[in-house]
């Protein structure tokens, strides 16, 4: 057999697929050091150490000292912050487990036309008044999620029919005509709405600005599980990520984890846009820096995105807030400005490579 | 080696335990096309078998539905219980399949890539892989040459190499039957011999067999025990390999004189 010298730079470095725990600690400490700044910064600036007592006190009820302003900090920036963070984790976990899934790095939520999906759901509660007594926003989520799973399926049987490889162009225009065909039903659906208009084009305008904690606890409860169920397919994804008939030959009950995941990913960006409305390219631009860093091992890949996907979100939303002060820019602004430059690499490099 | 004969009667049930694969009867349609019809063809352990024929004869989509990855009628009986019914996992533990086209576009190392055989083996989150699985897996790297660049990114790798990943990704798995599907259709002709050669002593070891998909004859003459010849869907000729790759045989499907080509470039797979 001939043995040909192999360059040194071709060698990757050496890659642990386990638990870091000091990995996951230092993403988790700069976390918190974010969404500290998040909570301190804003159009009026609080100090720190009177944050923390703020918040500290308000948990174990005890008053806060006068002079601290409770409600800014505890009711209006924390819960925000907490949702912003959710958020930019969950999309970015959704970003990276579709992009090992289809193995196509351009895969997203926005991309694919699962988030327009997932609003004109939304709109459709919000027209026909669909609610869950007592749980006034159940409504919305359900029908997002609904939706957002109903899209997803359409726009990969349709892709699969045109295009058993399901190749980037392929795909990607499916998600674009899909996003066109869905704002026009909900310009459609805005027209007729009537006396719904109003809270229709609340929704549509609202960011996570106006964000509770009940907003905060529902984000919370569908990463949990779906996002639980998401990197409990770690393994998976990567034999995914290498191709799909090859996951089969090793063993990969196929059907089985697309479907789980694809349900999982489709709640979660169904929560996601109908508690803080369409973020474009987190899903996108979070996974792909993290491969960058970590390589593409989803087990390592998914726990990463979700750390740094909440922090590049919180501080997104917070370039937002502060850029234009008094004026706040919607976060989905921001994002979109930094994820489309990001797609346009992405593709240049995908293109050139393939 | 006792060999016997190929063609299996479909009517005699009883032998199924016997041999390793036993496929009765095995039809393949797409909408209204037939893409193969009625073929009944069986394997024993030691047997390296050729499936040779022109193109869009039907040879993949028979190992295609073998490792239950397109839709049949018919039954495929693998170490005597039907494959159908298997777990993907259980029947991936005995049976591995090396495909042609790898588009891998991520920077996976030769590692993750050859490690991702032994999935079957410990399909869970929380299974880390045991000293049986880095002994698989660094005997697999050894055997293909692939040892010393294990490391390496995927994407920086050869078509020979690449191809070796996946062959040593198959030999971590230790399938007791190996699917090949034109693994070596884009390879110059030294990969070609050197990913053949591997795998004739691959099979060698006791329990082990071959299924092969070839449009080259000679390669299928040079290294196959056993053949079935397919033209349309249907089959022309099954046996060994000798009986089978015949002057007559390959005239009635080729209409020309293959045979001699055959023949010619047979030398060439000799050391």
């Amino acid at each position: 057999m001939p043995s040909p010298s192999y360059p040194a730079g071709n060698f990757v470095k050496d890659r642990h697929e386990g638990f870091r725990i000091l990995e996951y600690t230092l993403l988790g400490i700069i976390m918190m050091a974010v969404m500290l700044l998040c909570v301190c910064a804003g159009s009026v600036s609080i100090p720190v150490d009177d944050t923390i007592t703020a918040i500290w006190n308000t948990i174990w009820g005890q008053p806060v000292p006068a002079g601290i302003s409770q409600s800014i900090i505890v009711f209006v920036r924390l819960p925000r912050v907490l949702c912003v963070a959710l958020v930019g984790a969950s999309l970015s976990l959704c970003g990276g487990a579709m992009q090992g899934l289809l193995r196509n790095p351009l895969a997203d939520g926005s991309t694919l036309g699962v988030s327009s999906g997932a609003s004109l759901g939304a709109i459709l509660a919000i027209a026909f008044g669909i609610t869950i007594p007592g749980l006034p926003i159940g409504g919305t989520v359900i029908m997002a999620m609904l939706f957002a799973f109903m899209s997803l399926v359409l726009i990969l049987s349709l892709s699969y029919r045109l295009d058993f490889s399901l190749s980037t162009n392929t795909i990607i225009l499916m998600g674009v005509i899909f996003t066109m065909f869905a704002n026009s039903i909900i310009s459609l659906i805005i027209t007729f709405s009537g006396e719904k208009l109003k809270s229709i084009m609340f929704w549509t305008m609202g960011s996570l600005a106006g964000s509770s904690y009940q907003n905060a606890l529902i984000l919370f409860i569908a990463l949990a599980v779906f996002g639980t169920l998401i990197l409990r397919f770690a393994k998976e994804l990567n034999a995914f990520a290498i191709g799909e008939d090859n996951a089969r030959h090793v063993g990969v009950n196929v059907k089985k984890v697309k479907f789980a995941v694809l349900i999982s990913v489709s709640a979660l960006i169904g929560v996601c846009v109908s508690i803080g409305g369409t973020i474009g390219f987190v899903g996108l631009v979070i996974p792909h820096m993290t491969r960058m860093i970590v390589g593409p091992n989803h087990k390592r890949l998914l726990p990463i995105s979700l750390f740094l996907g909440a922090t590049f979100l919180m501080l997104a939303d917070l370039l937002g807030r502060v850029m234009l002060n008094p004026l706040e820019l919607p976060i989905g602004v921001v994002t979109s400005f930094i994820g489309s430059i990001t797609f346009v690499i992405i593709f240049y490099q995908s293109r050139k490579a393939g | 080696m006792p060999e016997k004969s190929l063609i299996h009667p479909v009517d005699s049930c009883m032998e199924t335990q016997d041999k390793l694969l036993d496929v009765r009867n095995l039809t393949v349609r797409y909408g209204k096309t037939t893409i193969v019809n009625n073929i009944s063809f069986d394997l024993q352990a030691g047997q390296w078998l050729m499936l040779a024929g022109p193109n869009g004869a039907g040879k993949s989509t028979i190992v295609n539905a073998v490792s239950q990855g397109t839709p049949y009628t018919g039954r495929v009986y693998f170490e005597g219980s039907d494959a159908a019914r298997r777990k993907p996992s259980d029947l991936a533990r005995s049976m591995g399949v090396l495909t042609q086209d790898h588009n891998v576009s991520y920077s996976f190392t030769v590692e993750e890539v050859v490690k991702l055989g032994r999935y079957a083996y410990s399909p869970g989150i929380f299974s880390s892989t045991d000293d049986e699985d880095e002994k698989s897996i660094h005997s697999a790297l050894e055997l293909t040459g692939m040892l010393p660049i294990r490391q390496q990114s995927v994407l920086t790798l050869s078509g020979g190499e690449l191809q070796r990943t996946f062959l040593a990704q198959v030999f971590a798995q230790n399938p007791r039957l190996l699917i090949l599907d034109e693994p070596t259709n884009h390879l110059d002709l030294v990969y070609q011999k050197q990913i053949f050669g591997l795998i004739k002593d691959w099979v060698r070891d006791s329990g082990r067999a071959v299924i092969s998909v070839v449009h080259d004859l000679s390669l299928a003459k040079a290294y196959g025990t056993h053949a079935l010849l397919i033209d349309h869907g249907n089959m022309v000729s099954s046996g060994k390999i000798d009986e089978v790759l015949t002057r007559a045989n390959l005239e009635k499907i080729y209409s020309m004189d293959v045979y001699q080509w055959m023949e010619n470039l047979l030398a060439q797979w000799q050391n």
